[in-house]
């Protein structure tokens, strides 16, 4: 009996719902984008505050309040005969997907952002696309470094997803050219971040480009973000007697498995990617311990082009400390943003589109940067070379 | 089924209606994208939390392990509507996922059942972890990355039917004799199978059933978020879970849809205030369970049946209400 | 064999770090049921508390060890009152609830307070690696190992022989006997979760000083690995929950050594299901006997 009841009031809620559906539900609006009517120039920036991912998303905050506040201190921007202020929308994201299209949909509905800058991760980024999309608002991911980010499924460009930093295949190519070519290394031992896509990315990546070089990969050991102790893994390492070691991961376990690997008297150069670049790495590893490292990056901050001075000035001025990758990338999105409405001459989410779009040369700190026609910047890696705690040498890669 | 049918209209009535009502304040305009993507996580959220009510507060096995079987199902939809990305292909791929999670509920539950309390929560655990670590690990799973880029079939409609669905089964398997079964093991194991309850087979009949609903809310996560990544299938998801269903109340199918609305407006209304917003929601948490330790409504339940009798004669409908 | 050994000495130091943690966990849970998922939030407050007394009140490493200790245990005795006591009498599971929105409030009161980003842990005793035949072990990783064995015997000393002890014991055996026995249960819960924290405040300094990082989220997975270990070695026993901490370490390490790091995790828990299906009670844990 109470089966039937079941499927009594399963069935004629199917129906009902059958019927309803049929009947064309409701769909929010999408529309063209959020346009300016007065003199603000609103971009919301969507970042990990809070979280797995909390401590990139912060600093990624203290980068892009940057960039607004130096445009604002010059009394804000000119664009199209009107000048604009620049209104930052920060939310917390939480480090969850669901989070992040949740607030990617408050932002461009409550807030009215003409520009989304964030998350920090590729993964929270990419679960706000589809409601930045529907709202026709384009997003800037400052650290979204998986190649699909600005793809759709078929392959195609995603018309609103855009990157200020470099794809995984790509840096994981230049650092297997620099440890091949450059430091002239042939067995190359991989300890990986295993629970972030950069992690897993940047190994496929070296590995495919190192072996094809004629190098070999001696051995591939993975951890998982928050660890802190490497002992057991670095003695497996030590064993298989490297001539250099590639370590796709955050500057916050980097560090640990440098300061871990020196103690234990593994001597051999160190090569990381952009997610090393912090002036906490050196802290955390201890400043005897960070020599021989080498990674790939954005910028150097030796360089003497006048944006990066500047940009490490005012930095240091703002905050009392050095900028490390995800600040710099996220004062570029902003400032990339700006540019771009500027280019087209008004503030709508439509011409940041087009003005991303069609972004040349743009003189930003993390290099000059041309939008290629899958939406990712083109611009060289920069390798720094650290001894004893500070950046001692930089090579340009093309 | 004669005498109840009153009552059943009167929920149906009041399914249809919300639908409709959610479906003229979007013509309207007054639902936006914003406000439809809270509505949708809340309606996933609903079923996740009635299904683990259904585990915890009725069977009274302490489960933290709801995430894995999420994520089996977010998987399978996952993997399943990229090459066939059609709304078959999906409800395919929900019943696939039902199929698997229902497989590994027997494999987890079976033997782990016999455990107690919180040797049964670490256990259940430390499965949805070793579930999480593997998709973690798999070539087809796309590892740490996650799958990008799953189509859109879970709309907002889809979902507030599944999650009508999914609590009507709930709902009426703990009213039929099977579920009078289960609730006698939550309230005494021992007297149970004295009065001949097979307690091996309850238990694992609602842990199972329990899986397959959060393995069909995992499949609407997926295609409605388009993203998933093993890391949001992890001991912090089962425990948000855990937290819908103990502040409603354990035992209370209303309670749960209480607490997950309130949450989850709570959450999103919080959202620009940045990291204070988990701040207050830690204190919120620690003031209802310290005020309402039994949860926002204990074992209560709201019931037509109960506000048709009580016009009749309201001093039963209240001692009603006490036994329960 | 030297790699043996080395591996041996790693997942010792390593176990030491969760036995340390299991410790504290384990006497808490013994009295009060409860799965303090603050426990491992407390031991991050006491890694804090030894980066801010050592980087600006200049402590040295003992005055910070033994200081932290003490703050953490106030800590917990507060949590305690605020957050535990109040639900004595109520469902388990509502507790369980509260202990982890105590866990939220304090990570991301200190993420909001101190940013969420790593820092790095005042050096504050250099480190010297001894060399044994090729097998390297650091004096850090002896402190480790002694201040663990010690706080071990300590803390059954506690237990087992003074009338605090006694009064813990039997209030986690029954709360009602042992009201009526006279003991003011208030009190023996206060002291133990006192304890309980002072423990994880001691692992916190400990560890923040081995690794040199230290972030608001560190808590997290010790703590969940605090509770494996615990319930590895079985509720109730001292020994057993260090133990469960030494066995985990090695575990781990071993996993790692045969090659397979990425399932370091999942090994840990199919051996904790593993063990709970052949030994319910953990490994020296008490029999339970079902009462009719």
């Amino acid at each position: 009996m109470n089966f039937k009841k079941m499927f009594g009031l399963t069935a004629a809620t199917m129906m009902s719902a059958a019927a309803l559906t049929g009947c064309a539900t409701a769909k929010t609006a999408s529309n063209g984008g959020n346009k300016t009517s007065d003199n603000k120039f609103r971009i919301g920036l969507n970042l990990e505050l809070s979280g797995a991912a909390g401590s990139y998303g912060q600093q990624e905050k203290k980068g892009a309040a940057l960039a607004a506040d130096e445009i604002n201190k010059k009394g804000g921007v000119k664009i199209g005969g009107k000048t604009y202020k620049i209104k930052l929308y920060v939310s917390d994201n939480k480090s969850s997907t669901s989070t992040a299209a949740s607030v990617a949909a408050q932002m461009v509905n409550s807030n009215k952002v003409v520009a989304q800058v964030g998350p920090a991760a590729t993964a929270y980024a990419t679960a706000s696309i589809a409601n930045l999309t529907k709202a026709g608002v384009p997003i800037v991911g400052p650290s979204a470094t998986a190649a699909a980010f600005t793809q759709t499924k078929s392959g195609q460009t995603q018309k609103y997803a855009f990157r200020a930093c470099f794809i995984d295949p790509y840096q994981g190519k230049k650092a297997a050219e620099f440890m091949y070519n450059t430091l002239k290394k042939r067995k190359v031992a991989i300890v990986a971040d295993n629970s972030t896509d950069y992690g897993t990315g940047l190994t496929k990546s070296f590995s495919a480009e190192f072996k094809k070089l004629g190098g070999k990969v001696v051995t591939t050991q993975y951890f998982q973000a928050g660890d802190k102790d490497f002992n057991s893994t670095l003695t497996t390492v030590k064993n298989k007697k490297p001539d250099a070691i590639y370590l796709p991961g955050y500057y916050t376990e980097i560090g640990l498995v440098v300061k871990q690997a020196r103690e234990m008297g593994i001597s051999v150069p160190m090569v990381g990617g952009d997610g090393m670049g912090s002036p906490k790495l050196a802290k955390i590893a201890g400043k005897k311990n960070a020599s021989n490292i080498y990674y790939t990056t954005h910028f150097s901050t030796k360089s003497k082009e006048p944006q990066v001075v500047k940009f490490m000035k005012a930095y240091k001025a703002k905050y009392g400390e050095e900028p490390a990758t995800f600040t710099s990338l996220a004062y570029d999105s902003v400032n990339m943003v700006v540019e771009a409405a500027k280019k087209e001459g008004e503030v709508s989410s439509s011409a940041v589109q087009k003005g991303l779009e069609s972004l040349k040369n743009f003189k930003g700190v993390t290099g000059n940067i041309t939008m290629d026609s899958k939406h990712n910047p083109q611009k060289s890696v920069v390798v720094e070379e650290m001894e004893k705690g500070a950046v001692t040498k930089a090579y340009t890669v093309k | 089924m004669k005498k109840n049918w009153k009552y059943n209209l009167c929920w149906l009535l009041v399914m249809v209606a919300g639908f409709y009502l959610i479906n003229s304040l979007m013509l309207a305009g007054v639902i936006n994208t914003f406000v439809e993507n809270m509505l949708v996580t809340i309606g996933i959220n609903i079923i996740l939390a009635v299904g683990l009510n259904l585990v915890i507060g009725f069977s009274g096995q302490f489960s933290l392990g709801h995430a894995g079987f999420m994520a089996l199902g977010a998987y399978s939809t996952g993997i399943l509507t990229q090459t066939m990305s059609t709304a078959g292909g999906f409800y395919l791929s929900i019943v696939v996922g039902v199929v698997i999670s229902i497989i590994v509920a027997l494999i987890v539950g079976i033997p782990t059942l016999r455990l107690h309390g919180d040797y049964f929560a670490i256990a259940t655990m430390g499965a949805a972890e070793i579930i999480r670590i593997v998709i973690n690990n798999l070539k087809i799973t796309n590892g740490a990355a996650g799958l990008f880029n799953i189509p859109q079939f879970a709309t907002w409609d889809v979902v507030y039917i599944f999650v009508c669905l999914t609590t009507i089964v709930t709902v009426n398997f703990i009213h039929s004799r099977d579920g009078r079964a289960v609730i006698s093991i939550r309230e005494n194991e021992i007297a149970a199978e004295a009065m001949g309850v097979n307690t091996t087979k309850w238990k694992l009949g609602a842990f199972v059933l329990g899986a397959a609903t959060a393995a069909i809310a995992g499949s609407l996560y997926a295609s409605y978020l388009q993203t998933i990544v093993p890391s949001s299938f992890g001991i912090m998801e089962s425990i948000t879970i855990l937290i819908y269903a103990v502040l409603g109340g354990l035992g209370s199918i209303t309670g749960t849809f209480v607490a997950t609305i309130l949450l989850g407006v709570l959450d999103t209304a919080l959202q620009s205030l940045g990291v204070l917003r988990m701040v207050f929601y830690a204190i919120a948490l620690i003031a209802i369970m310290i005020f309402k330790p039994g949860g926002l409504f204990g074992k209560w339940e709201f019931s037509f049946k109960r506000l048709f009798t009580r016009k009749q004669d309201g001093d039963m409908a209240e001692v009603q209400k006490e036994d329960k | 064999m030297q790699t043996f050994l080395q591996q041996l000495i790693n997942g010792l130091s390593l176990g030491s770090i969760y036995a340390l943690l299991a410790l504290g966990y384990m006497i808490v849970y013994g009295i009060s049921k409860l799965l303090n998922f603050a426990h491992g939030d407390v031991y991050m407050l006491g890694a804090y508390w030894g980066y801010y007394t050592i980087n600006y009140l200049h402590f040295g490493f003992f005055t910070a060890l033994i200081t932290a200790m003490i703050a953490c245990g106030l800590a917990g005795v507060i949590i305690e009152a605020v957050a535990y006591r109040p639900l004595r009498n109520a469902p388990r599971v509502a507790a369980l609830i509260t202990a982890i929105g105590v866990s939220f409030f304090l990570e991301n009161g200190m993420s909001y307070l101190c940013s969420s980003d790593t820092r790095n842990f005042p050096q504050v005793i250099k480190r010297k690696a001894f060399d044994l035949g090729g097998v390297t072990i650091s004096n850090i990783q002896l402190i480790i190992l002694v201040t663990t064995i010690i706080l071990m015997f300590g803390l059954m000393w506690i237990i087992n022989y003074t009338k605090v002890g006694r009064a813990m014991r039997s209030v986690s055996t029954d709360y009602d006997a042992a009201s009526l026995m006279g003991i003011n249960i208030n009190h023996a819960v206060s002291i133990t979760f006192a304890l309980g924290s002072a423990l994880a405040g001691a692992a916190g300094v400990l560890i923040g000083l081995y690794y040199n990082s230290i972030d608001p989220l560190m808590g997290m997975t010790p703590g969940i690995k605090a509770f494996v270990a615990a319930v590895l070695g079985g509720i109730g026993s001292i020994p057993g929950a260090a133990v469960g901490g030494f066995l985990i370490g090695l575990l781990e390490t071993g996993v790692t050594a045969l090659g397979f790091s990425a399932f370091r995790d999942a090994a840990v828990y199919l051996v904790l299901i593993v063990i709970l299906l052949v030994l319910p009670g953990g490994l020296f844990g008490k029999k339970q006997v079902e009462k009719v």
